[in-house]
């Protein structure tokens, strides 16, 4: 996925990086936060990047007959909430951008906007409505983080449907070429991705379910109720 | 039941191989002479260049071939299960002891 180097004319390149870069600062303070004051969640927070880096790696091929990968994002949103996310995936698109020329410099803040700060947005808040609610905690981190998912590259689509309006028809025009390609791709990618998701949940949850009730994303009763049925 | 999501998880992954081994041959067919199973990134990029616009600015270094393409890919999935396979083990044995 990622807007490829380049493919963003001005003022659309410059926009997003400036939409970007306040959630980066806010993400950058608040992780300072947590490696001063929570310093036994450091090594979820290694993990929650860890998995990004994994899953944005994999390119999958999906049944429309084009490839694309998972974005990973979700964990990391639920466990450390959307101003967090943005950090750790910057990490992941500049490694991307200089090393695999995928994705790109000058289209860095869009992607950024895409990948790590609106769908994990999107993640976080199903998250919580879905505890909100009381629904059940594998199946609301299932959805959290596949929505995360498809929620990413339909942001996608809408920012170069709107750099790259349709002659005919404008911009939702050429919103549904683009949400064509890249969102009805990733939708059996994005349930692989959610099952995988709430696995790794299962697994934090029977290792540290502690450390979730400290980070306020489970419920003591809960993570002990969850705990026990993982046992 | 102990490992209903390890086998949910399993499921689902063979059943979109099982679909994508049925349709592999029919999507050779329709994109005859390209690629197939080709990039999202790649179609939507020919799309735009397709309505005449040239993109402005170009990587600063790419890979210079395939292989090293897929090297460097390997190497950042291979890092990330390192340190994702390091501290749950850590924890498990820290559990354990």
């Amino acid at each position: 996925m990622h807007i490829m180097e380049g493919f963003l004319p001005s003022p659309w390149w410059e926009l997003w990086f400036v939409v970007s870069l306040p959630l980066i600062i806010l993400g950058l303070h608040r992780l300072k936060e947590i490696s001063d004051m929570r310093r036994d969640a450091i090594p979820l927070l290694a993990v929650a990047g860890a998995f990004i880096f994994v899953l944005s790696s994999l390119k999958l091929p999906s049944v429309t007959g084009s490839c694309s990968h998972p974005t990973g994002t979700g964990l990391a949103a639920i466990l450390f909430g959307p101003v967090v996310t943005p950090v750790l995936c910057l990490i992941v698109l500049l490694y991307q951008a200089l090393f695999l020329a995928h994705g790109g410099i000058t289209t860095l803040g869009a992607n950024l906007f895409s990948m790590g700060i609106a769908g994990p947005m999107v993640g976080y808040s199903v998250y919580r409505l879905g505890c909100r609610v009381g629904a059940n905690t594998y199946m609301t981190v299932f959805l959290a983080a596949a929505l995360a998912d498809v929620g990413t590259y339909l942001v996608t689509s809408a920012q170069l449907a709107l750099a790259f309006p349709a002659a005919e028809g404008g911009v939702i025009a050429s919103l549904a070429v683009f949400g064509g390609i890249f969102a009805l791709t990733q939708v059996p990618l994005a349930v692989i991705e959610g099952i995988v998701v709430a696995l790794i949940f299962k697994y934090i949850i029977s290792l540290r379910a502690d450390i979730l009730v400290k980070l306020d994303v489970l419920t003591k009763g809960r993570a002990d109720a969850l705990r026990e049925a993982a046992e | 039941m102990r490992f209903r999501l390890e086998l949910i998880a399993f499921s689902a992954v063979a059943l979109l191989a099982l679909i994508l081994f049925i349709q592999n041959a029919a999507v050779g067919i329709r994109n005859e002479g390209e690629e197939a199973w080709g990039g999202t990134d790649t179609a939507a990029a020919s799309i735009i260049e397709g309505s005449g616009y040239t993109p402005w600015f170009e990587p600063l270094w790419e890979p210079p071939s395939g292989e090293i393409e897929t090297l460097l890919f390997t190497l950042q999935a291979a890092a990330g299960s390192v340190v994702i396979g390091y501290f749950f083990g850590y924890y498990r044995g820290k559990k354990g002891a």
